[in-house]
């Protein structure tokens, strides 16, 4: 790739700071940044690290709340913290683009996809509606958007995510931008669909030379797509290199452990005896919600001390299956056996103990956890409620299972979930779960929402407590990452069906399902090539979600 | 038609000198952010802000300087203008008072709270004490019958007023101002317990039927269909003049009657919201662990969906305050509800309405119904900013 040496966006000390308890506090502590015309920068870190912040106000722009206090954005030679808002007018949308992390969510679901298009070349004077929406369908086509001559006129509930995704790219690239500013185009997406997302994003970028700042807590991901890399650190700047340099050579510590986060693995464990019986077995479950079949024919045993990862994307059916053993959709057929002896199929059917003895914990802590009740209550209910302590009694219970999860008791018991972070409130979710001294876990998705680092906690948290306490866990996740570091067997499902199941070293060697396969090879890898030798080497059609259609 | 042209004119006007304002305004502040960024819109909104206020203050120096005798023209103009004088620094003060005196909790609660919430809590506070020691602060008797029939306001011998009668006597000489303070006891009293019946009952049907869906939720829903479509007031009117037959034959106050039939009505309103609010909270994850760890119907709705439904209910219980207390008020009004010898602000409404066509050449007699209409619109007033700024503050936006 040739790049020009101009520079397009200068920023200097830039310093943020964010309106909170009366007072202003600085949230992003003098970043630098310089962008030459047509290059990449990744800018990573964990939440909280001001990413979207400096991304946003690259384009001059604060959220509510937030004010630039010091430092110059220069765009182009035009200072963009003192601009006009008039200036500001002509230059977004125009010449500087935002593609935000919900497309969903970003697009006006009154009207139809095309229209939303259209708008920013027709309100800027660049284009005519109607130059603007035949060049609309030229975009669709380059992003391999299907149907592109008319998937323009749907609503936006009308297409997938992924397809929205790469709608909203477009849209940013209308008035053919200079700089677009992608937060987290991917990451909500499905690992075969993020990577057919990424690939029609760079190759979009590269055609029409655009700068950009890629916003981003995926390594891998950003290793893709970045000239280089950017790495922050509680809204200061950790360092800056070029991506191959950062990757092969990375200064400071923070940016090793980083790099080191998938790197945590458990050693796979022995075969279970064959007469062994599992603690929980999944026979032959067919269930529906209504009358729209979800599960077919799904089997699978789970030991005593194993984890058993259930991975395929989303609407698979793994969550669904979870259900189906908590017993909140009860199967049409077959049924779920624990400890060898069959369990009714409704929750409400069962005995306290049943009840008990199967735990869950949930994907988004947020609103896993009763945001008006203090940790102690949290906790404390289950303890109560099964174990029948109170007072004192339970008040101690509650500080062993905090010290369990590595958080002091004293410090956290009175608090409420808000006063937390994200990881600190998924391990009140697992001291929940504990608290009712079960037998089997299901942990739905409980590293999806964290960053690396933060996860990587969780699963060594839960593996510590696997061994401590013979537990067993059912481990669903789309994350092949997850899986290789912490299950033992895999479940892989697609479209409610069981497609591949075995110990998880088998798993990852070939030959695979093809389906497994696609799956396996979707999952970004830190080398920089690694989606150009994939694009090479399978083609841009035998990739993602267009290879999943072929199987089918 | 003259009339609507000057407006039209003088808003018009306003758009060039809008454009002038903020070119002066550019200039002086060498193009501060405000001003350079500021649309021409805002820019005639000031100019046409600051001449109603300039018109305002006009018209009270001729209020002030005018000659009151035989007719007092700006009589209402001005007491107007001195109430909301008056009410703003009382605000303003009670606000300051809150900043520096209390805990740090409610200090720093004051800190936020904008003036409107504070005379709002200011108010409410005022009705909550004359209405608890109605029988301290009142100078006489609310049944009390006294020598002078028709005292006007004001307490103007001039005028046909008496001080000894502050606020004047109604047609059979009961003091005005003692059934004010007695009607806040009744009325603010009675419309009280009506909403917290109303909360009681509709609360508990609308989160029973959040949380248990299915049939239930279908038959209670579609009842309540049926109780809303019915005109709430005409329909209260039919169920009072029943219960009236009802009241004479068992011998109960129909007053316990009233309160019973605007709770029910009322309920409908209030269990719609909290099923939708319980809607919300039962698809949370929480809710899925609490039942999975196999807990009663009870805990579910009072220790898992309450807590997190009591910002909207509380707005909600300000606004349905209101309502229940004009439908209380309009009620009486009617001849219905509270009944005399009791004293009730939308009675005292009634029975001196007439008075309200003294308004061209006698103000201060006219003004005697309007008190008591005063009372019942500042109370509304009051709570309906209280119940803005709280659900300003549970929506969590920020200015």
């Amino acid at each position: 790739m040739a790049k020009s040496n101009e520079t397009l966006l200068k920023v200097r000390g830039l310093k943020i700071e964010g309106r909170s308890d009366e007072t202003w506090n600085q949230i992003v502590n003098g970043v630098d940044i310089d962008l030459n015309k047509g290059e990449v920068l990744g800018l990573i870190g964990e939440s909280g690290a001001g990413k979207s912040t400096v991304g946003l106000a690259s384009m001059g722009f604060t959220r509510d709340g937030c004010r630039i206090s010091d430092g110059s954005v220069e765009f182009d030679g035009i200072d963009l913290v003192g601009a006009s808002a008039a200036v500001k007018r002509g230059l977004l949308g125009k010449r500087i683009a935002y593609v935000a992390q919900s497309a969903a969510a970003s697009f006006n679901p009154a009207h139809k996809l095309i229209d939303q298009h259209s708008e920013g070349p027709t309100q800027h004077r660049v284009m005519s509606k109607a130059e603007s929406e035949k060049d609309g369908m030229e975009l669709y086509r380059k992003l391999r958007l299907p149907d592109p001559d008319n998937i323009g006129f749907r609503y936006p509930h009308q297409v997938s995510g992924g397809q929205l995704q790469r709608a909203m790219t477009a849209m940013a690239m209308a008035c053919r931008p200079d700089l677009i500013i992608f937060d987290e185009p991917t990451t909500a997406l499905d690992v075969t669909t993020q990577i057919e997302v990424l690939a029609s994003i760079r190759e979009i970028v590269e055609e029409y030379d655009t700068a950009a700042i890629y916003i981003t807590h995926d390594l891998a991901v950003v290793a893709q797509m970045a000239d280089k890399i950017k790495v922050l650190l509680k809204g200061d700047e950790v360092e800056e290199a070029d991506t191959r340099t950062m990757l092969s050579d990375p200064q400071k510590d923070y940016t090793k452990s980083l790099w080191a986060v998938r790197s945590f693995q458990r050693p796979q464990k022995p075969h279970v005896a064959t007469d062994a019986t599992p603690v929980i077995s999944v026979q032959n479950v067919t269930a529906a919600y209504g009358v729209v079949p979800v599960l077919h024919d799904v089997s699978f045993d789970i030991h005593q001390g194993r984890t058993v990862a259930v991975v395929g994307e989303s609407g698979s059916g793994k969550s669904t299956t979870a259900r189906c053993i908590t017993g909140l959709l009860p199967p049409k057929q077959g049924h779920i056996e624990f400890d060898g002896k069959a369990m009714p199929l409704d929750y409400r059917k069962r005995s306290k103990d049943q009840l008990r003895q199967a735990q869950m914990i949930y994907q988004m802590a947020d609103t896993a956890l009763n945001p008006r009740k203090s940790i102690g209550e949290i906790i404390g209910r289950p303890v109560e409620f099964y174990m029948g302590l109170k007072g004192a009694e339970k008040r101690r219970r509650v500080d062993e299972l905090l010290e369990q999860i590595e958080l002091e008791p004293s410090q956290y018991y009175n608090r409420l979930p808000s006063e937390l972070s994200g990881g600190q409130k998924q391990r009140i979710g697992i001291a929940r779960a504990l608290a009712a001294e079960p037998k089997f876990i299901i942990c739905d998705e409980v590293t999806s929402a964290l960053d690396q680092l933060v996860a990587e906690g969780i699963l060594k948290l839960l593996a510590k407590l696997q061994d401590e306490l013979k537990l067993s866990y059912m481990f669903i996740t789309h994350d092949l990452a997850t899986v290789r570091s912490i299950a033992d067997e895999v479940v892989v499902m697609k479209d409610g069906e069981v497609v591949e199941q075995g110990p998880k070293n088998d798993m990852f060697q070939p030959p695979h399902h093809p389906y497994t396969d696609l799956l396996l090879s979707s999952v970004p890898e830190m080398d920089p090539d690694w989606l150009t030798n994939l694009l090479n080497e399978r083609g841009v059609d035998n990739i993602g979600d267009a290879a999943v259609g072929k199987m089918s | 038609m003259n009339t609507f042209l000057t407006l039209l004119i003088a808003v018009a006007v306003c758009v060039p000198l809008g454009w002038v304002f903020r070119a002066g305004m550019q200039s002086v502040t060498s193009n501060a952010q405000k001003w350079r960024d500021m649309p021409l819109s805002v820019a005639w909104g000031y100019v046409l802000g600051a001449g109603i206020l300039a018109w305002l203050a006009y018209t009270y120096y001729l209020a002030v300087t005018a000659e009151r005798t035989p007719v007092d023209t700006y009589f209402f103009f001005r007491n107007a203008v001195h109430g909301f004088v008056i009410f703003a620094v009382a605000a303003w003060a009670f606000r300051l008072l809150g900043r520096h005196v209390g805990t740090e909790g409610t200090k720093k609660l004051f800190r936020s709270m904008p003036v409107t919430a504070s005379f709002g809590i200011l108010v409410i506070l005022l009705y909550a004490i004359v209405s608890i020691f109605a029988g301290a602060i009142a100078p006489f008797g609310q049944e009390e019958v006294l020598a002078n029939a028709n005292v006007v306001p004001g307490g103007n011998p001039a005028v046909g007023g008496d001080p000894a009668y502050p606020l004047g006597t109604d047609q059979i000489g009961r003091d005005i101002l003692s059934r004010l303070i007695y009607g806040a006891q009744n009325t603010v009293g009675i419309a009280f317990v009506t909403t917290l019946l109303a909360f009681f009952i509709g609360g508990s049907l609308g989160f029973l039927a959040a949380t248990l869906q299915g049939t239930l939720d279908q038959v209670i829903s579609r009842g309540v269909d049926v109780l809303m479509a019915i005109p709430a007031l005409i329909f209260a009117l039919l169920l009072m003049t029943i219960a009236t037959v009802w009241a004479n034959e068992l011998g109960v106050n129909r007053t316990y009657f009233m309160v019973v039939i605007i709770a029910v009505i009322d309920s409908t309103r209030v269990f719609r919201l909290a099923r939708a609010v319980g809607l919300n909270i039962v698809v949370m994850d929480y809710i899925e662990a609490a039942k999975l760890r196999g807990e009663g119907l009870g805990y579910l709705i009072f220790k898992e969906i309450l807590p997190n439904a009591t910002a909207p209910l509380l707005a909600e219980f300000g606004l349905r305050f209101c309502f229940v207390f004009l439908t209380i008020a309009s009620l009486s009004f009617l001849g219905v509800g509270i009944q005399p010898p009791l004293a009730d602000w939308g009675t005292m409404v009634k029975d001196l309405a007439q008075f309200i066509n003294f308004a061209a050449f006698a103000p201060q007699v006219a003004s005697a119904p309007l008190l008591a209409a005063g009372a019942i619109a500042l109370l509304t007033v009051a709570v309906n900013f209280v119940v803005d700024w709280m659900l300003h503050k549970s929506s969590g936006l920020k200015e």
